[in-house]
């Protein structure tokens, strides 16, 4: 009995506490991440933003949150009913699995696995799946339309995001995510190195999730909200989450990528004192300001123009600088081991 | 060779830059949302909000029931009747607004002749019926005794222009 405790429970426990320990604060990231979109826009329009619910309006999130658990699910008739409620649930639970391999600070990774950018790439590529699944689902055109604009605006930016990976790992050597950030502490933050890729990939996540200015399935003018129409309450809410954790994890994804994961940006007493994962939250928060900036700032692109940016621009781009990093790589036989 | 410096331009994403720039300045002016339950904008003397009868200092009512105010209301929102008080002088017996029909133009409080009907300062008197927004005498009365000195002010201040 005690063999079945120690040997088999109590690992699972553990597990179980550690992914709460990750799902837990990241959902209140994500509750805040609202509230400061919406305090961060409203600064840039002049306005003050929520200012009534608790100090500052700082229980806002916990009012909507309540707000939208209380409210009515409504399904459609004409909808499939069981596509239609696994479509939140996939879209929320992929945007948490990814945050299994993400390392918060030096050994601080639930799995630390080699092919952890694999692992990522391949679980944000899933995404598109609660995507149209709700809007296959959903029986409603909007929904349709929004939906097969979405999975193509995703699949076409994977592109861009998978060669621009490329750069990092053969510059890195390698697949794991723990090890890209230690050889960021060798070479400089690859954003020194590959400046060119790490704007591309900013502007391909803000595409890849879904975010302005290439919010086009969510075109409130043409689609009304897009492939989450018909979504109502809870399920609405799981979409929600899912994007913006998803969010998060694509800011996670670039931080680790090219600004040094949990490093500091230099390596002297005042900036070592603080903890890595201090580090590595504040570069996450960083990234996501840009995603709230270029909300507040850019204007929707046309989809003739998000598709031509995707292939004819940040495809080649990647390729080619793909080519100039490996040539200049062999030529002065930089390659690690 | 276009123009080195347009091209220049377009890589260098002069544009977003200066858009980006201009956002990021805007974020640290200073806001200005005025809370509005709490916190109220200035109104002009002659704005023109809920109605009010008003009466003398000595409390005597001033409507005289001349129903001029009746007769140029465009909107056909206020009914008046009168008739003669023990004491020979004329008053009205009834005087009702229909707030749902009222288009706030003011005639009323321009053609009254002893400044008895006027429109005070009051525009939130917002009702969950119909029949909450039908005004009668001793509603307008009330609203008169309520905003007195708030309209003797205004009145004051918008004399000149008068």
């Amino acid at each position: 009995m005690a063999e079945i405790f120690t040997g088999t429970i109590w690992p699972l426990l553990q597990l179980v506490g550690l992914t709460l320990l990750i799902v837990v604060p990241l959902l209140v990231a994500v509750a805040y991440l609202t509230y400061a979109e919406r305090k961060i826009i409203a600064a840039m329009q002049l306005r003050q933003g929520p200012m009534f619910v608790g100090p500052y309006g700082l229980l806002q999130p916990l009012a909507d949150g309540l707000k939208l658990f209380f409210k009515e699910t409504v399904i459609p008739s004409g909808a499939n009913r069981g596509v239609f409620l696994i479509a939140p649930m996939v879209t929320f639970v992929l945007a948490l699995i990814g945050w299994a391999v993400i390392p918060f600070g030096p050994g601080l990774v639930l799995a630390d696995i080699n092919v952890g950018i694999l692992y990522l790439f391949a679980v944000s590529s899933l995404g598109v799946y609660g995507v149209i699944m709700a809007g296959w689902a959903s029986n409603s055109r909007y929904a349709f339309l929004g939906a097969l604009r979405s999975s193509a605006q995703m699949v076409s930016y994977e592109i861009a995001i998978g060669l621009i990976i490329i750069n990092v790992l053969i510059t890195a050597g390698s697949l794991n995510l723990s090890d890209i950030v230690e050889a960021q502490a060798e070479h400089g933050w690859y954003v020194i190195w590959h400046f060119p890729m790490f704007v591309i990939f900013i502007a391909s996540i803000l595409a890849e999730t879904n975010r302005h200015p290439f919010d086009l399935p969510e075109d409130e003018a043409s689609l009304v909200t897009g492939y989450n129409v018909e979504y109502s309450s809870m399920t609405f809410a799981l979409f929600f989450l899912g994007e913006y954790a998803n969010m998060i994890l694509m800011s996670a994804m670039a931080s680790i990528l090219f600004l040094g994961g949990w490093l500091p940006p230099v390596a002297v007493p005042p900036f070592t004192w603080i903890p890595g994962p201090i580090w590595f939250i504040l570069k996450i928060s960083l990234v996501l300001f840009v995603y709230i900036w270029a909300r507040a700032t850019l204007p929707r692109y046309r989809y003739d123009q998000l598709m031509r940016l995707g292939w004819k621009v940040f495809l080649p781009l990647a390729l080619a600088w793909i080519v100039i990093t490996s040539g200049v790589m062999v030529t002065f036989d930089l390659f690690p081991d | 060779m276009l123009s080195l410096d347009r091209v220049a331009r377009t890589v260098l994403w002069q544009e977003l830059v200066r858009g980006f720039a201009l956002t990021l300045a805007y974020m640290f002016k200073r806001k200005v949302t005025l809370n509005y339950p709490y916190e109220k904008g200035p109104l002009s003397p002659r704005f023109r909000g809920e109605h009010a009868l008003r009466r003398y200092p000595s409390g005597e009512e001033r409507c005289i029931a001349c129903k001029l105010c009746e007769a140029i209301c465009p909107a056909q929102a206020i009914t008046i009747e009168s008739e003669p008080r023990p004491d020979g002088s004329r008053r009205t017996t009834r005087y009702d607004i229909d707030m749902t029909k009222c288009i706030y133009c003011g005639f009323c409080e321009e053609a009254c002749p002893v400044d008895a009907i006027v429109e005070g300062p009051n525009m939130e008197f917002a009702a969950e019926t119909r029949e909450e927004l039908f005004y009668t005498k001793e509603k307008l009365l009330e609203n008169g005794e309520r905003w007195e000195r708030e309209i003797a002010l205004r009145l004051e201040l918008d004399a000149p222009y008068r």
